[in-house]
């Protein structure tokens, strides 16, 4: 593994598990909206199963905001974006740095989040519950990908924070759309959820590699 | 001289949005099935195929400004105009677009609005254009045309991944009227007459509309560099 992406990764992750800042946030926020809407749609039976992958993927969507504008805001304290603008090391690494820090973080909430949610919305699962495994981590990958690439496109803007949202939500749609059809799919055990790993899984490479070819013009963009 | 090839243009523009109205709504003739709601027909297409045609001129600039915005900075700033100007003019068509489909989708569909691959495609296309727009005003500073750029990339990347997300999830939408296969195409030369001069009056009306805004740009950016300068040299 590269040196500087290591090096960023373990800072990342340190000053995570000093505060914990993004993980609470995160956790509280999407425990929030599985709740709400839960309340708001009063599953049960079927239809429960039909809405549970559209509602935990908008969960995560929502949550995981919170964590993408703290990844770079934390660094303008005490101009570190600066110096890590000045470093002699390929913006690339840091990038992929901040990425796998946060999908670590967002997974995480998964994890911890399945329960509650199998709970609440009473899922018995009908299709093949190990492609969950599959199908979680890349949408999360998409998600986290391109939210890191344009944290760090509206962090010198006004309303940064509302900004990332305007932009990353209409760009991840197809990726949301076949993260929920999979989950459904899975859920319900209609369907083959195949053609949207497939869909994900493109979706990630195209948008991993253009990220990490663009990302130096982004982050020195002057 | 250059005043009057504008005004000429301009000229020509109307006479053929005219000439484009009475073909569609008198000379055309009434369609089988749905009638006289088909005409709408005449004014949906043209402006999604203009309004195709200027984000495409808006995701190309953005290319060629990443590419020119060291060595040839004169060119970079105007790609960026023309940057701008392909998605302001793009939205604006696309809007009417998408305004004009739900009122023939009532009547001949008997829906309002569906989530179809067109249907779903051109509303994440406007979200991200609109989205760009946004970011050009909120975002300050010289480095907004970069971000700006990397954000029309992105956005064009995302077109066709939207387009068959949403073939594979369902289609409502007619089949291509071209190319379609053996039975597309208008058959009717009425018809396709009129269709054409519309596309044709519309993307001269949309030309001219991008010229000016491209123009606007520019003198935009005259007076920013004259500011700065006159800015640098007080401070002397």
């Amino acid at each position: 593994m590269p040196r500087a992406l290591w090096t960023h990764l373990v800072k990342d992750l340190r000053i995570e598990l000093r505060s914990l800042d993004a993980f609470v946030s995160m956790l509280f926020f999407s425990l929030l909206v599985v709740v709400l809407f839960s309340i708001a749609f009063d599953p049960h039976g079927d239809f429960s199963r039909e809405i549970a992958g559209g509602v935990l993927s908008v969960a995560t969507m929502f949550a995981s905001v919170s964590a993408l504008n703290q990844a770079w805001a934390r660094e303008i304290r005490h101009q570190v974006i600066d110096a890590q603008r000045m470093a002699p090391t390929p913006g690339a690494e840091l990038f992929l740095a901040k990425v796998i820090a946060n999908f670590l973080f967002v997974s995480v909430v998964q994890v911890i989040l399945a329960p509650f949610f199998l709970i609440f919305y009473n899922l018995h699962i009908e299709g093949q519950a190990w492609l969950l495994a599959l199908v979680l981590p890349l949408g999360t990958w998409a998600l986290v990908g391109n939210g890191i690439f344009f944290a760090a496109l509206s962090i010198r803007s006004r309303n940064r924070e509302l900004l990332l949202s305007l932009i990353l939500f209409p760009i991840f749609i197809p990726a949301l759309l076949a993260m929920v059809r999979a989950t459904t799919s899975i859920l319900t055990g209609d369907g083959d959820p195949t053609l949207w790993i497939k869909l994900l899984l493109g979706y990630d490479i195209i948008f991993t590699t253009a990220s990490l070819l663009l990302f130096d013009v982004v982050f020195h963009a002057e | 001289m250059k005043k009057a090839a504008i005004g000429l243009y301009v000229a020509i523009t109307v006479a053929l949005l005219g000439w484009a109205f009475y073909q569609a709504i008198y000379v055309a003739p009434e369609e089988q099935t749905m009638h006289e709601v088909q005409r709408i027909f005449y004014y949906h297409v043209p402006s999604f195929i203009a309004a195709f045609l200027f984000f495409a001129v808006s995701f190309a600039s953005s290319v060629c400004f990443l590419a020119f915005r060291h060595s040839r900075p004169n060119w970079a700033q105007a790609s960026d105009a023309w940057a701008l100007a392909g998605a302001e003019v793009g939205v604006v068509f696309c809007t009417v677009g998408l305004i004009t489909g739900p009122l023939w989708g009532r009547r001949a569909w008997g829906i309002w609005w569906t989530w179809d691959a067109r249907l779903t495609t051109t509303l994440v296309l406007w979200l991200i254009y609109v989205s760009y727009l946004l970011l050009r005003r909120f975002a300050a500073g010289p480095q907004v045309q970069t971000l700006a750029a990397v954000l029309g990339i992105f956005g064009a990347l995302d077109v066709p991944i939207v387009y068959m997300s949403n073939r594979w999830w369902r289609t409502q939408h007619p089949a291509p009227v071209f190319g379609g296969g053996p039975d597309s195409g208008i058959k009717d030369p009425a018809m396709l007459h009129a269709f054409l001069w519309n596309i044709l009056a519309w993307l001269a009306w949309g030309v001219l509309i991008l010229a000016l805004r491209y123009h606007v740009e520019r003198q935009h950016q005259k007076f920013a560099a004259q500011e700065a300068q006159a800015a640098l040299d007080d401070t002397n």
